[in-house]
């Protein structure tokens, strides 16, 4: 579904990602784990298109499709979605609205009807009970006065409701109390299916334990240095990120 | 900057929509101002006397006035001979008793700009009084409307059937002599509006008024007056649209209401009048009068106005507060793109006691253009325990254009409470971001992100009329944005 080879991005003329390459296929969840600055969020936003990054080298597959061709809204589309590390407000959009705007727009470029009132209605309670949101915050403004934990839920109620091929969680766990980063992945593990991958960018293992990945990649200096299963994650968060410093090292030296 | 916010900064040069004219031959006179043109105009609306006295009171006043200068606005200097005061379609020398007998390209254009003239439009219950340059051409459901006694009709024809009554209230609250504008518009106004609703009477539909201006060169001088008496109510709508021109057209209008003891007027306006291209060639130049006196004890006037339009909008839609427990409102929306200048917002005049008002301003600014918030609460003296709430805010598209608040507070009475709160925002390359992420495009993501932002005052607009202005706002965006 998602095929990374040898990306090189950069921003500001800095570069961050220096050779990056990952496969992911579907219905597989792969966690990417790495030090402050290793370039964990650029991967993010060098997926999603964000504008500031450049990517300089490689190619991204995307279900058949060079993403690096698509615009942010058409990569979207597509299927990919990102839980943003920081969500934005948007005053006087309820989220009702929002969601609704989105998942029209992608419904259009499927070549589908607008989904009507009452579907549509039914779609955003259900998905609001498995996040167990609360209903008033639909009616409210876009993430205006949310709490850190609402904002963060409110993120992957947006991806139940979009039911995308491809979900990026940016570090969704960071701000999270120990309730609210157990609805999250909770929501997390029931849109967990055969044609839906996930990457889960994190520092933490606390979220793996609840969504159990597939892989576990270790993103250090811009490049994945690091795979392994579940208990690479484990033994990481025993050991510190220096055990693969110094792995590295002696790879090096012998 | 990101490629959206360039584009979102080159594409400012939006199409006009209503930019069309009308292909009507039309009775004019020649350009120009003196005192036979007053008397002319006068004559040719068939006036009593000492309605053309007073016209000509006016112009003589105006004469020794000068085009105020305090207005964050620039515009070359406006030779007011150079203009043409009277132009009415010909067809329509005798306004018609029924629409069968409206010309039909009449129809065709007012159809085209979306306003049905055939009374169908009963079943979306607005009655609609339309002028275009300087005459009204069709008035709607005057019949329906009459039952209940009240007057709905074109000014014109208010003075030859209600002449006490327009004689009573013209110039009341906006007398001839209140500024350069009133001035000229009293010496030469051609046509408008006038509705009464008498006594205790609630109006069964939205009354409205469509401004058109067709003719080159032309001014349209419009003069509206809106009388409620004790316990009335009246919902007024006012739209206007003009051609796509090279040359700027004045526009100088005048509107007056008064609200007697528990009455209620609300009075929404989207202006849409052609904004000039993105250089700043043509458009309308809207200067505008607008004042309401809530002269009755717990009455009540709102303004709402959704603003596009004009290549300079100056205009201050006030209340004065005379009775007591009266409240005046002021809700507006304004819009600019391209070079567009708007120098707009309110006065509300505290004079009865126990008096409240309450405005909120969104300024949203794309392309080169400037908006300002100018408005003024006075409170006076005997005003006890006067209330005010303001609140300003700015919205900005791109690193061109410029927002500005002008806001003044003169209260003369301890006991009153006056509140201003102001905020200035951009639309963050964050918020673009995070809208495209989730398939909508720099387009209708802005067009979100405002509507967003002027939602408070599209709820006060009666719900037929926020949807359209909604489209419009979206509309006005298309184009100002990648």
């Amino acid at each position: 579904m998602l095929s990374i080879k040898n990306i090189h991005a950069s921003i500001e003329g800095k570069e961050i990602l220096k050779g990056l390459s990952l496969d992911v296929k579907a219905g597989e969840v792969h966690a990417i784990m790495g030090p402050n600055g290793s370039g964990k969020s650029t991967l993010a936003s060098v997926l999603a298109g964000r504008e500031e990054y450049e990517v300089t080298e490689g190619t991204i597959d995307f279900g058949g499709k060079e993403l690096l061709e698509l615009s942010p809204e058409e990569r979207a589309k597509e299927g990919l979605f990102l839980a943003f590390q920081y969500p934005v407000e948007i005053p006087g959009v309820s989220t009702t609205n929002f969601i609704k705007a989105a998942l029209n727009e992608k419904r259009k470029y499927q070549g589908l009807e607008p989904l009507d009132a009452a579907s549509f209605l039914k779609l955003l309670k259900d998905k609001a009970a498995l996040l167990e949101l609360d209903k008033s915050l639909l009616s409210r403004s876009l993430n205006e006065g949310f709490s850190g934990g609402e904002k963060k839920r409110n993120e992957i109620f947006q991806m139940a409701v979009l039911d995308p091929k491809l979900t990026i969680l940016d570090e969704t766990d960071s701000g999270l109390d120990i309730d609210a980063l157990r609805i999250v992945a909770k929501g997390v593990n029931t849109l967990r299916n055969e044609s839906h991958a996930i990457i889960v960018i994190t520092h933490y293992q606390r979220l793996l334990n609840y969504l159990q990945p597939d892989f576990v990649h270790v993103l250090m200096n811009g490049r994945i240095v690091k795979s392994g299963g579940k208990e690479l994650a484990l033994e990481l968060e025993e050991k510190g990120y220096d055990f693969i410093k110094e792995e590295m090292q002696e790879s090096l030296t012998a | 900057m990101s490629d959206e916010m360039q584009l979102l900064e080159e594409r400012v040069n939006r199409e006009y929509e209503f930019g069309f004219t009308t292909d009507i031959e039309t009775d004019t006179i020649p350009k120009g101002l003196n005192e036979d043109v007053v008397r002319l105009i006068s004559k040719k609306k068939n006036e009593p006397e000492w309605l053309l006295e007073w016209r000509l009171k006016a112009f003589r006043h105006w004469q020794t006035l000068k085009m105020p200068k305090w207005a964050h606005l620039k515009y070359p200097e406006i030779d007011f001979q150079d203009i043409i005061y009277y132009a009415a379609p010909k067809t329509n020398k005798v306004k018609p008793d029924s629409l069968d007998e409206v010309d039909p390209e009449l129809l065709k254009t007012f159809e085209k700009l979306g306003i049905s003239l055939k009374e169908q439009k009963r079943l979306t219950g607005v009655a609609v009084d339309v002028v275009m340059d300087s005459v009204s051409v069709a008035t709607t459901f005057q019949s329906q409307l009459a039952e209940k006694g009240i007057i709905f009709c074109s000014m014109s024809e208010a003075i030859q059937k209600h002449p006490d009554l327009v004689r009573k209230y013209l110039g009341t609250v906006v007398p001839m002599t209140d500024n350069f504008f009133a001035a000229l518009n009293s010496a030469v106004f051609s046509d408008g509006s006038f509705c009464y609703i008498p006594k205790g009477v609630r109006c069964p539909m939205e009354l409205s008024t469509y401004f058109r201006i067709n003719q080159e060169n032309s001014g349209q001088f419009e003069r509206t007056l809106i009388v409620a008496e004790d316990g009335a109510y009246v919902s007024y709508l006012e739209g206007c649209t003009a051609p796509r021109r090279d040359e700027n057209q004045l526009h100088a209008a005048i509107v007056e209401i008064l609200a007697g003891d528990e009455a209620e007027v609300k009075y929404s306006t989207v202006q849409n009048w052609y904004p000039g291209d993105e250089n700043g060639v043509g458009g309308v130049y809207n200067f505008v009068t607008k004042r309401g006196l809530c002269r009755g004890h717990h009455s009540k006037i709102s303004w709402t106005q959704v603003e596009t339009g004009s290549a300079i909008t100056w205009k201050y839609p006030s209340v004065i507060l005379k009775g007591d427990y009266s409240i005046g409102e002021f809700y507006s929306v304004a819009l600019t793109t391209g070079a567009q200048q708007a120098d707009t917002g309110t006065k509300m005049q505290h004079i009865g006691k126990n008096t409240r008002s309450r405005i909120v301003s969104k300024g949203i600014s794309a392309g080169k253009s400037q908006n300002s918030y100018r408005g003024l609460v006075h409170v006076a003296k005997g005003a006890e325990n006067t209330r005010n709430f303001s609140q300003c805010d700015s919205l900005l598209l791109g690193d061109k254009c410029g927002a500005h608040t002008f806001p003044y507070i003169e209260s003369r009475n301890n006991t009153a409470i006056v509140e201003h709160e102001a905020t200035t925002s951009k639309i963050g390359e964050d918020q673009l971001f995070y809208c495209e992420q989730r398939g909508l495009d720099a387009e209708k993501a802005v067009a979100l992100i405002v509507t967003g932002f002027a939602k408070e005052v599209m709820n006060n607009l009666p719900m037929e009329f926020a949807v359209e202005a909604q489209k419009l706002l979206a509309v006005s965006l298309e184009g100002s944005v990648g």
